[in-house]
């Protein structure tokens, strides 16, 4: 196929994408809303047995659950891995219509990105019951697809040369995979800030902060590696290997806030909510980074190459 | 990281204890886990401003904009630092206390470790039913000793009792992670004192050698004196960039660019040719050169209103729009007679006519010419106040020469025009390139590369291994195992589960080769 054809292709599955993640969206929400109250009981298995979770009062009787729920979870995970397949269709055909890497630029970070943390609920799913947060990273794909196509969105072709390197592999592909599993924690990090304690769909408030945790733990090593194999692309490219340029600051303030995060859980009076406040302080701090020093600061990383 | 926090008070201070009371209650407060945390929050929020403002570490012409436009604010926002904030006294004082709290607490955690590592396991709890993980297997305690050992786990046994550890490495990282950031930072500092840092432009045909009065910028560490400059010294040969051709919605966007260099890497070494990327820098000696920028330089040769020729050489321009590469030229020319000369130009390398204007459509020099305002008068040069070459700023005794129009007709390459008045005249006799360098010296490098190599290995350590322990016990003639994570979030179980039916198979075997 040629180029163009295949960047066109590129653009019709990343909007497939958009839909299933919509799609999937809408069951996982039907399931959690209609479906089995004390589903909670088995998500225990989540926690060591003996864990904090067992001092949890038992679920108030629930209403009659539909008998349609598990069905509309099970279509929301059909429509998940088919936007999950549709999305790393998008990002395959726009490296290969470009012969490159797939996220040279904003728009393709975002789209890599949200593909990454897709890619850790779905791989999360098959171990551990963690459909509940299905919805959730459903509709932060969705709209984090819409937001890269409406407003990020730049035509496929080749990046300046500085970019032009092999530390896109090394460097940004650590960027994308932290970024995801960021995502992921975030969003259980959200639901744990939402959640009340007592009953309720969805599952203990330790449950979700365990979830947050895992992934957090993860993706912290890898992040460190992104912003020091950035540290080792930076020395090549512009002869220093840490210069201060905003998206370094922000990549260091990023850090900070998920090792104060690492430390947080680990001190008395600040485990629980003010920790989980703390990770999501330093998901706010990648996001801007992500977004906001690229639009609104610039500097040398400025390669959003975003129309404005 | 630091002791736990059981151990520390950092509540209100220890009364009528004197000094040493208060110098131990202050390095308590400071070693704190809560005091750690805060001082990571304030260094995440000091960093902000860093991206807020222009800083002179970064972009030293924004800084110089900042306080041509905003004058007092710029004052004031200098006052605190705001335009240094990473080398400022607040943020130091920041990363200090910071590291000085970390120090407090790795030392004494290394000591509490090293002790750890060769104190042997604990022995088995009285009843193994009551801890989190535990089952009751078939099995015997001489096979699960040699089980246990066979994994590498530590084991200790007693009267009906077998004790294994295993995680110490988590602690090992841990303190590897957090010294490996000291090392980072004494590996950053010693750079700072130690290495250099120059900027300089050169043109297509000249050359370059390492000492500090050939830099245009030199910034060098406290501790370098010039001789301790690299003896190397190059000649750009030829410079070439390439760029997204018509029809492209990146039209103009460079696609790649080179530049050849011929380099000595002492007066007396051999010549090597060496091709300079914009990710391929040079290494001499271990200072590398980078590539950073490049622009045009079109020659002239300009002829006073006495018939001589007063200058004969490449004008640098100043990139006015990379997209274009549009770019702006200022010509001096002290040596002209009667009257010195000054000219302003345009450059344009791809040369289109727009109404009364012409514009350059595309960065490769396709067609190239200038536009030419022209001077006369007196320079200045003699009064010794230090001047730009890229500006005519300032210069009240120079006089525009003839008619000053708003966009006079390009020149193309080879044209010659005479200037109004008989002042001399004005040959357009080709166009070079230029590219800018940067030279850095920093031996700090290597040094913060194994130190981040060993942070991000304490770190996986630290957070992906756990400090287990489990016993096996004879009891009432059954086998019950019982387990334990010392870490919060480790997830014994499944390793539990596994471990148990190991060692009931472990034992099974080892019953099947003695019958």
């Amino acid at each position: 196929m040629s180029p163009d054809r295949l960047a066109t292709l590129s653009d019709q599955l990343v909007l497939a994408a958009i839909l299933l993640y919509l799609a999937a969206m809408i069951g996982y929400a039907l399931e959690l809303a209609f479906g089995r109250v004390t589903e909670t009981v088995k998500e225990r298995r989540l926690v060591a047995v003996g864990g904090p979770s067992d001092d949890l009062p038992e679920p108030a009787p629930a209403p009659e659950p539909a008998s349609w729920a598990p069905k509309a979870g099970l279509v929301g995970t059909a429509a998940m891995w088919l936007g999950w397949a549709a999305n790393v269709g998008g990002t395959l055909t726009r490296g290969l219509a470009v012969d490159r890497w797939p996220w040279g630029n904003m728009y393709e970070f975002v789209v890599a990105m949200l593909l990454a943390a897709v890619t850790v609920f779905l791989l999360l799913q098959v171990r551990y019951p963690v459909r509940f947060l299905g919805a959730f990273v459903g509709v932060v794909a969705a709209i984090g697809l819409g937001f890269a196509v409406r407003v990020l969105y730049t035509q496929a072709g080749p990046v300046v040369p500085a970019l032009d390197s092999y530390w896109v592999a090394i460097h940004v592909t650590a960027a994308v995979a932290a970024s995801g599993l960021f995502i992921v924690g975030g969003v259980a990090a959200a639901l744990f800030l939402i959640r009340k304690e007592g009953p309720s769909r969805l599952p203990s408030r330790a449950d979700l902060e365990r979830v947050a945790h895992r992934v957090i733990v993860i993706a912290f090593p890898i992040w460190t590696f992104a912003v020091i194999s950035g540290a080792l692309w930076a020395d090549k490219a512009w002869g220093r290997y840490w210069g201060w340029d905003p998206k370094e600051v922000w990549a260091f303030i990023t850090w900070v806030a998920y090792a104060a995060y690492l430390h947080a859980r680990a001190t008395a009076g600040w485990k629980g909510k003010a920790a989980m406040i703390v990770s999501l302080i330093a998901f706010a701090c990648l996001m801007f980074n992500l977004v906001g020093v690229n639009i609104f600061i610039g500097g040398l990383h400025s390669y959003a190459d975003v129309n404005n | 990281m630091t002791l736990t926090d059981e151990e520390k008070t950092t509540g209100t201070g220890p009364a009528g204890l004197g000094v040493v009371g208060w110098l131990r209650w202050g390095w308590r407060v400071l070693t704190s886990m809560r005091t750690a945390l805060i001082l990571l929050f304030l260094l995440a929020l000091a960093s902000v401003p860093g991206s807020l403002y222009p800083q002179r570490g970064v972009d030293p012409g924004a800084v110089a904009r900042y306080f041509q436009n905003d004058p007092t604010k710029a004052e004031w926002l200098d006052r605190f630092s705001l335009f240094d904030v990473f080398t400022s006294p607040w943020f130091a004082a920041i990363y200090l206390l910071l590291f000085l709290s970390l120090i407090g607490c790795v030392l004494p955690r290394t000591m509490v470790h090293l002790k750890e590592i060769r104190r042997t396991p604990p022995p088995a709890p009285r009843n193994l039913a009551r801890l989190p993980h535990h089952a009751d297997i078939e099995g015997d305690l001489a096979s699960a000793e040699a089980y246990l050992r066979s994994k590498r786990w530590r084991v200790t046994t007693g009267d009906g009792w077998v004790s294994a550890e295993k995680g110490h490495l988590r602690e090992t990282g841990n303190l590897l992670f957090h010294v490996a950031l000291l090392v980072l930072l004494v590996a950053v500092g010693v750079g700072g004192l130690f290495g250099y840092r120059g900027n300089v432009l050169v043109v297509e045909g000249d050359g370059f050698a390492n000492t500090v009065a050939a830099y245009d910028r030199y910034l060098p560490g406290s501790q370098v004196s010039p001789e301790d400059l690299q003896p190397f010294s190059f000649t750009l040969k030829d410079f070439q960039a390439t760029y997204i051709g018509p029809g492209h919605e990146k039209q103009g966007q460079p696609l790649d660019y080179y530049a050849k260099l011929a380099v000595q890497d002492s007066p007396t070494s051999p010549e090597r040719e060496v091709t300079l990327r914009v990710n391929e820098p040079l290494e001499a000696d271990g200072a590398l050169t980078y590539l950073i920028g490049h622009g045009y330089a079109p020659t002239f040769r300009i002829t006073g209103g006495d018939g001589k020729v007063a200058f004969e050489g490449a004008v640098p321009c100043l990139v006015n729009n990379t997209s274009t590469y549009e770019s702006e030229c200022v010509i001096k020319v002290p040596d002209a007679a009667p009257e010195q000369l000054a000219f302003l130009g345009r450059f344009l390398p791809s040369t289109v006519p727009n109404g009364k204007d012409w514009l350059s459509i595309f960065p490769g020099a396709a067609n190239p010419t200038v536009q030419i305002w022209p001077f006369k008068g007196d320079l200045g040069l003699d009064e010794g106040i230090p001047q730009s070459v890229y500006d005519l700023g300032g210069h009240q005794n120079l006089k525009p020469l003839g008619q000053m129009t708003e966009s006079p007709k390009p020149m193309a390459v080879g044209d010659v025009a005479d200037l109004p008045e008989g002042a001399g005249k004005i040959e357009f006799t080709g166009v070079k390139e230029w590219i800018t360098l940067q030279t850095t010296y920093d031996p700090g490098r290597f040094p913060a590369l194994l130190a981040s190599g060993a942070a991000i290995l304490g770190l996986l350590l630290s957070l992906l291994i756990h400090r287990r322990r489990v016993w096996v016990r004879v009891r009432d003639g059954g086998v019950t195992v019982g387990g334990l994570t010392r870490t919060e979030g480790g997830d014994f179980g499944e390793e539990f589960a596994e471990l148990t039916k190991a060692l009931e198979h472990h034992a099974r075997a080892e019953v099947k080769d003695v019958s």
